[in-house]
């Protein structure tokens, strides 16, 4: 288990976004996160980023715990994110922002930038082809210098996983990658993730919506309804099951 | 490292720069040289304001305190220990203000390392928190540091200031300090620290997600802006070589504030001409404060009247022109991108 979530609870004032749950999920794994909108798919993953300080339990990540960590602490640790509405740096071109995920493997200080003394350079030469080789495998390396936001829908969304591999994770949390895309845009996303998955070595939790993407992509779903886990298993078995169906689209036995 | 034509240009505006420098200092009239001086000063102030407002986003009103830290702490390390005695009529100076005795330099290399150490201070309470509270303390910083000079006269000679600081400032030095400050701050933005510190004002949940600690580079910020703003206070004093409280008030850094705003926050390019365009603007509508006589009708004198040119142009820029003339972009950024 690369990553383990131990009855976790996250109430915020009277509210119990997520309620006593605990999941695992394997190394190398693709593993979806779904259900209906509230569920508390994303304050799952802000709990693992930890933007949000889970109320009781804990998160292990590779056998160690990382509850309390600061956000910029567990991402070194390698977990890295995109946001559901994307999140790029509006004023940097794509090359900055993928840039900016690199900015932990760069090691020259302050000093160094400063005078321009040799790490600087070696450092920016090396994490600048780094950079271009990643916007290369996601197809947007021609837009390396434009604005990020001059990009269409679906090449942002690249940028932004782009940006996210750059810090070089081991586990990657994706947040509704393909909303807002059409069709094609979807099916090229789905081959990407699934060969930076392979090249990279990762291991990749996500929350889709999409339930054609997460056949496709997710060897394990686990589904979530008012903070409770509802489902967890394979993606078909999960479309069939009377739960699942009842959360999604209410309950017809008692009605 | 490759040597790329953008090298060239670079050698090729760094000598231009330098022969300006010389040529200004030795064959202009002294009226034009002050000007340059105080042009060249507010340049380093304006620079280092935007590093903190414009490339970090945060909102702060800083300039004014660490100015007058720099005035103070390079005045009383220039001024010999006779001139100290004579001067300090209200109460006898502090042993330790006697004491004080730099040559130009390191003084205002001190003064620099006492706001950057200040700026440190302040932002270890501020920076930890989200928000405009940088501005809200800034403001108080700067009031805390007038009131501290007028009510200490043992260290600063209170509402009297300091007199006859000797006049070492000329164009070399503020010439060569404005371009060593603009050289610093280019290079920390095209930094990993630059870098973060855009991807901080730009989105700052998104710069933790990247792994960037917010906290240190807030604060990176802040301390090279104190830093040039504690050198340039040096220089003015020196240039000055008069100054009082009140000389240091919230006005000073108003004005600065309507540089960068011009000239378009986050950009240093933008900074500069801001600078050129407002200080130069600024003694260049001299005329507006004196008599004039338009159209056969005498207007009396009505010293302040060039402010309100300012006062417009602001809202002139606010209502059209809201990014300032540069934006967020570099001047070189700036032809780059139109070939696209």
């Amino acid at each position: 288990m690369i990553l383990e979530i131990k009855n976790v609870t996250m109430r915020f004032g009277g509210v119990t976004a997520i309620d006593n749950l605990s999941f695992g999920v394997k190394s190398g794994e693709i593993f979806g996160l779904i259900g209906p909108n509230g569920a508390g798919k994303t304050t799952i993953f802000n709990i693992i980023t930890g933007n949000y300080q889970q109320t009781e339990g804990d998160v292990h990540f590779l056998s160690e715990s990382i509850s309390g960590l600061k956000p910029n602490i567990i991402v070194q640790k390698g977990i890295a994110r995109t946001f559901q509405n994307i999140r790029l740096f509006k004023s940097m071109t794509v090359l900055e922002n993928v840039l900016i995920g690199f900015h932990n493997q760069m090691n020259y200080t302050f000093f160094e930038a400063v005078l321009r003394l040799p790490r600087y350079f070696s450092n920016e030469k090396r994490v600048k082809n780094a950079a271009m080789e990643i916007l290369e495998r996601f197809g947007i390396a021609e837009y390396a210098d434009y604005n990020a936001t001059a990009l269409s829908y679906g090449n942002q969304r690249k940028v932004e996983i782009a940006r996210a591999l750059a810090t070089e994770p081991k586990l990657l949390l994706l947040d509704e990658p393909a909303a807002g895309m059409n069709p094609n845009e979807t099916q090229d996303l789905s081959n990407i993730i699934k060969t930076i998955k392979e090249e990279y070595g990762l291991t990749i939790l996500l929350i889709e919506h999409d339930m054609k993407f997460v056949n496709n992509m997710c060897d394990k779903v686990l589904v979530l309804d008012y903070g409770e886990e509802i489902f967890e298993g394979k993606p078909a078995d999960a479309i069939v099951d009377e739960k699942v169906v009842a959360a999604y689209l209410g309950d017809f036995t008692h009605a | 490292m490759v040597i790329e034509k953008k090298h060239f240009i670079q050698l090729f505006l760094f000598v231009v720069s330098i022969w300006f420098i010389w040529f200004a200092q030795n064959h202009f009239d002294p009226y034009t040289v002050s000007i340059l001086n105080n042009i060249a000063i507010f340049a380093i102030l304006a620079l280092s304001y935007n590093m903190i407002n414009g490339i970090a986003g945060q909102f702060s009103l800083e300039p004014n305190g660490f100015v007058a830290i720099g005035a103070y702490i390079t005045a009383l390390f220039l001024i010999p220990t006779d001139t100290k005695i004579d001067m300090f009529a209200l109460v006898d100076p502090a042993p330790s203000v006697l004491a004080m005795h730099l040559s130009f330099l390191p003084a205002l290399i001190m003064s620099g390392i006492v706001a950057a150490a200040l700026a440190f201070i302040l932002s270890v309470p501020v920076f930890r928190v989200r928000g405009d509270y940088l501005a809200i303390v800034t403001l108080g910083f700067g009031f805390i540091i007038r009131i501290f000079a007028m009510n200490n006269p043992k260290y600063t000679n209170g509402a009297m200031g300091l007199n006859d600081i000797p006049s070492v400032t000329n164009l070399y030095w503020s010439g060569f300090i404005a371009i060593i400050a603009f050289v610093v701050m280019i290079n920390i933005i095209y930094s990993k620290f630059g870098r973060a510190m855009k991807a901080v004002r730009d989105d700052e949940d998104a710069a933790t997600a990247m792994g960037v600690n917010t906290f240190w580079m807030k604060t990176y910020a802040f301390m090279t802006s104190a830093f040039f703003e504690g050198v340039g206070g040096g220089l003015m004093a020196s240039l000055l070589t008069t100054i009082s409280p009140n000389q240091f008030t919230f006005l000073l850094t108003f004005q600065l504030l309507i540089i960068i705003v011009l000239g378009g926050l986050g950009s240093m390019s933008g900074a500069i001409l801001g600078t050129i365009l407002v200080m130069g603007g600024s003694e260049w509508l001299r005329f507006l404060d004196q008599d004039m006589d338009i159209f056969g009708y005498h207007t009396g004198a009505h010293p302040g009247l060039r402010m309100v040119v300012f006062a417009i142009l602001l809202v002139v820029m606010m209502l059209f022109a809201r990014k300032g003339l540069f934006g967020d972009k570099e001047l070189t950024e700036i032809f780059k991108r139109t070939k696209k």
